[in-house]
C-alpha cells in the first residue's frame, strides 16, 4: 500500500465534486420550487396562531419583511447567497438558527449511525460466513429466511417492539432519550446505555442487505480456483474460509458501504423518532410536522451532500481495493 | 421448491386480497365501533388480536388498514412505473442530449434519500391520500426509468429491430410492435416488486404522523396510534399491524421471484425484495 495512486484519485475526487455542485444546486432549486407550488405559507409558519388575529396590513408587512412576496427563484438565489456565508436561516419550529440546530445535533446522529453501522458489519459478516459455510444447509436456510423477514419488517415497528421487550418487560435498558430524565449532565455512561437500543435496531434494519451480500460474495469466492487450491493443499476448512475466501469475498462488500448512506438516513429518521434520540434526523421529522421550511430545506440539502460524499467514497475505495479499476469514472 | 413457494405465496396473497375486498362490504362489522368498556383487552377468541385503546377490534382494523395500505401501494407503484417507463423509454429511444439530460435528472433525484424527499413533499402539501401517493410515486420511478432505458438501448441493436427499420416500419410501429412487448414483462415485474416498497414507504410516513389521517387509518397509522398503549405495556395494537405488513410483502416477493425465474431462467435468482 506504499504507492497509492494519489494523482488519479485526486482527479476523480475533483471531477465528482464538480458533478456534485450542479446536483446540489438542482436539489435546492427543486426544494424551493416544490415549496412555491405547495399551499405552504411562510407567513403562517412564522406567525403561528397570531396570524389568524393579525390585520391584513400586518400580515402584508410581515410577508414583505420575510421576502415571501417575491418570486421563488429570487428567494432561492438569496438563500444560496446567505448559505454560502454559513447563514441557513432561522428555524420557526425550534426557534433557533438552522446552523445552530445542525451543529448541536449532527454529532449525536453521527454517533448513532457509526455505532449501528459497525454493528451491522460485524454481525453481518458473522451471519454471512455462517450461511455460506454450508450452502443450502439449515444455518443457511434459517439465516436467509430471517434476513428476508427482517427486510420486510418496518424499522419503526422493530424499534417499538424492542422498547416493549427490553425497556418494559425485561426492564434492562432505557426506552429512549439521551440521558435519564433526572440528570442534567450528559455523561458517557448514560449516553452509552441509551445508545444500545437505537443503535441495535438501526443495525438490525441494515443487517439483511449486508449479511445476504456477504453470503453471496463468499459463495462465489468459495467456487474459485484458489480456494480449491488451498483445499487441495490440505489447509483446514476454517483457514480456507476465513483467510482465503472471506478476504477476497468481503472486499467488494466493504467498498459498497458508502452507497448505503440513503438507507442509513432513512433508518435514522425512523429510529431517532422512535427513541427520541436528539439527533438531526429527529429534528427533520419535527420540522416536517411543524412545516418548518428553512430547517427542512437545509437538512434535505445536507442529506443529499452526505449521499454524494458516500458515493465518492465508494468509488475511491473501489479503485483502491481493485487496481484493475481505473479512476476515470 | 419453487413450486411450493409459488403455491404458498399465491395462497397467502389470495387470502389477503379476498379478506381486504370481501370483509368490508359484505359484513356489517364496524371497524370504528368504539367500546370503552372493552378497551385494551388482550387477545381472546372473540377478539383474536385484542382491542385497542378505544375498544376497537384490532383484527378488523388491520383488515381495513391493509386495504388502505394496499390501495396506496398499488396506485403509487402504478404511478411510479408509468412515470419511470415513460422517462426511461424516451431517454433510450431518443438518445443524445435528451438521454443525457433525463439521466442526470434521475441521478439528481437518486441523490436525495427517498424517505426524506417523501417527508418533504408531504410536509409541504399537508398529509393525506394524494400527497402520500405522489410522494411515493415521485421517489420510486428512478429504478424503473434506468431499467427501461437499458432495455430499450439493448433492443435498438437487436437484428429484428434493425430488420424492421430497414423494412421501412415507422417509428410508431416499431415502438408498438417490438419495443413495448419486449419491455412490458420487466416493467411489470418492477411494478409488482414496487408494491411492498410503496407500502413500506407509506407506513413509515404514516407512522411519523405525515401520512394517512386517522379516519383513513393505514397499518402505519395504526402503529402510530398504538405507540401510547405499547409504552403502557399493551403490545397487541402494535404487533399485529406490523405482521400485516410483513406477510403480504413476503408473499409478493415470493411470487416475483418465481416470475423472475420464468422471464430470465438463466439467472437462477432467489427471492428478492
Amino acid at each position: 500500500m506504499s504507492a497509492l495512486p494519489w494523482a488519479p484519485m485526486a482527479r476523480m475526487a475533483g471531477r465528482r465534486l464538480l458533478f456534485a455542485v450542479p446536483v446540489l444546486l438542482a436539489v435546492t432549486f427543486g426544494v424551493f420550487a416544490v415549496a412555491a407550488a405547495s399551499p405552504f405559507d411562510p407567513v403562517d409558519a412564522y406567525a403561528g396562531t397570531a396570524a389568524r388575529t393579525a390585520s391584513e396590513q400586518t400580515l402584508e408587512e410581515l410577508r414583505h419583511n420575510l421576502g415571501a412576496d417575491r418570486p421563488f427563484t429570487e428567494q432561492w438565489w438569496d438563500w444560496l447567497g446567505s448559505a454560502a456565508t454559513g447563514d441557513l436561516g432561522h428555524s420557526t419550529a425550534l426557534r433557533q438558527p438552522v446552523s445552530e440546530v445542525i451543529s448541536e445535533r449532527l454529532g449525536w446522529t453521527v454517533l448513532l449511525c457509526v455505532t449501528a453501522f459497525t454493528l451491522t458489519v460485524l454481525l453481518g459478516t458473522a451471519l454471512g460466513v455462517l450461511a455460506a459455510r454450508r450452502r443450502g444447509g439449515p444455518a443457511d436456510r434459517f439465516t436467509t429466511a430471517a434476513c428476508y423477514t427482517l427486510e420486510a419488517a418496518p424499522t419503526f415497528w422493530l424499534g417499538l417492539l424492542a422498547i416493549w421487550l427490553f425497556a418494559l418487560e425485561l426492564d434492562v435498558l432505557p426506552a429512549g432519550g439521551l440521558t435519564d430524565t433526572r440528570s442534567d449532565a450528559v455523561t458517557a455512561g448514560q449516553v452509552a446505555s441509551h445508545l444500545v437500543l437505537p443503535a441495535a435496531v438501526l443495525a438490525v434494519s441494515q443487517l439483511p442487505w449486508f449479511a445476504l451480500f456477504v453470503r453471496e460474495s463468499l459463495v462465489e469466492a468459495l467456487d474459485e480456483d484458489y480456494v480449491r487450491g488451498a483445499r487441495a493443499r490440505g489447509l483446514r476448512g476454517r483457514t480456507v474460509l476465513l483467510r482465503h475466501a472471506l478476504r477476497s469475498g468481503l472486499l467488494p462488500v466493504l467498498t459498497l458501504v458508502g452507497t448505503r448512506i440513503p438507507e442509513l438516513i432513512t433508518g435514522a429518521l425512523l429510529v431517532e423518532t422512535v427513541f427520541s434520540w436528539p439527533g438531526i434526523a429527529a429534528a427533520t421529522v419535527e420540522a416536517a410536522l411543524a412545516v418548518d421550511f428553512p430547517l427542512l430545506a437545509a437538512l434535505t440539502v445536507l442529506a443529499t451532500a452526505a449521499v454524494l460524499l458516500g458515493t465518492l467514497l465508494t468509488d475511491l475505495l473501489y479503485g483502491l481495493a481493485d487496481p484493475r479499476v481505473a479512476f476515470d469514472g | 421448491m419453487a413450486r411450493a413457494r409459488l403455491w404458498t405465496s399465491a395462497t397467502i396473497l389470495l387470502a389477503v386480497v379476498l379478506a381486504v375486498l370481501v370483509v368490508p362490504p359484505l359484513t356489517d362489522l364496524d371497524q370504528q365501533l368504539v367500546a370503552f368498556s372493552d378497551k385494551l383487552r388482550p387477545p381472546t377468541p372473540s377478539h383474536p388480536f385484542g382491542t385497542d385503546d378505544a375498544g376497537r377490534d384490532v383484527l378488523l382494523r388491520c383488515v381495513y388498514g391493509l386495504r388502505v395500505s394496499l390501495l396506496v401501494g398499488v396506485v403509487a407503484a402504478l404511478v411510479a412505473t408509468v412515470v419511470g417507463s415513460t422517462v426511461g423509454a424516451l431517454a433510450g429511444a431518443l438518445g443524445g442530449w435528451p438521454d443525457r439530460l433525463l439521466m442526470r435528472l434521475v441521478d439528481a433525484f437518486a441523490s436525495v434519500p427517498h424517505l426524506l424527499l417523501g417527508i418533504f413533499v408531504v410536509a409541504m402539501f399537508r398529509p393525506g391520500l394524494w400527497p402520500v401517493i405522489a410522494s411515493v410515486g415521485l421517489t420510486h420511478w428512478l429504478s424503473t426509468a434506468r431499467l427501461v432505458r437499458a432495455e430499450v438501448l439493448s433492443l435498438r441493436e437487436r437484428p429484428y429491430v434493425e430488420a424492421a427499420i430497414s423494412g421501412g416500419s415507422t417509428r410508431w410501429r416499431i415502438a408498438v410492435r417490438h419495443l413495448v412487448p419486449a419491455v412490458l414483462p420487466r416493467a411489470g415485474l418492477a411494478a409488482v416488486l414496487m408494491v411492498p416498497h410503496a407500502i413500506w414507504h407509506e407506513s413509515a410516513l404514516s407512522f411519523l404522523g405525515l401520512g394517512m389521517p386517522g379516519h383513513q387509518a393505514s397499518l402505519g397509522t395504526m402503529i402510530h396510534a398504538g405507540r401510547g398503549s405499547l409504552l403502557a405495556g399493551d403490545w397487541w395494537p402494535t404487533l399485529f399491524p406490523g405482521l400485516f405488513i410483513i406477510v403480504p410483502t413476503l408473499a409478493i416477493a415470493g411470487l416475483a421471484g418465481v416470475w423472475r425465474e420464468r422471464i430470465s431462467p438463466r439467472r437462477r435468482s432467489e427471492l428478492m425484495l
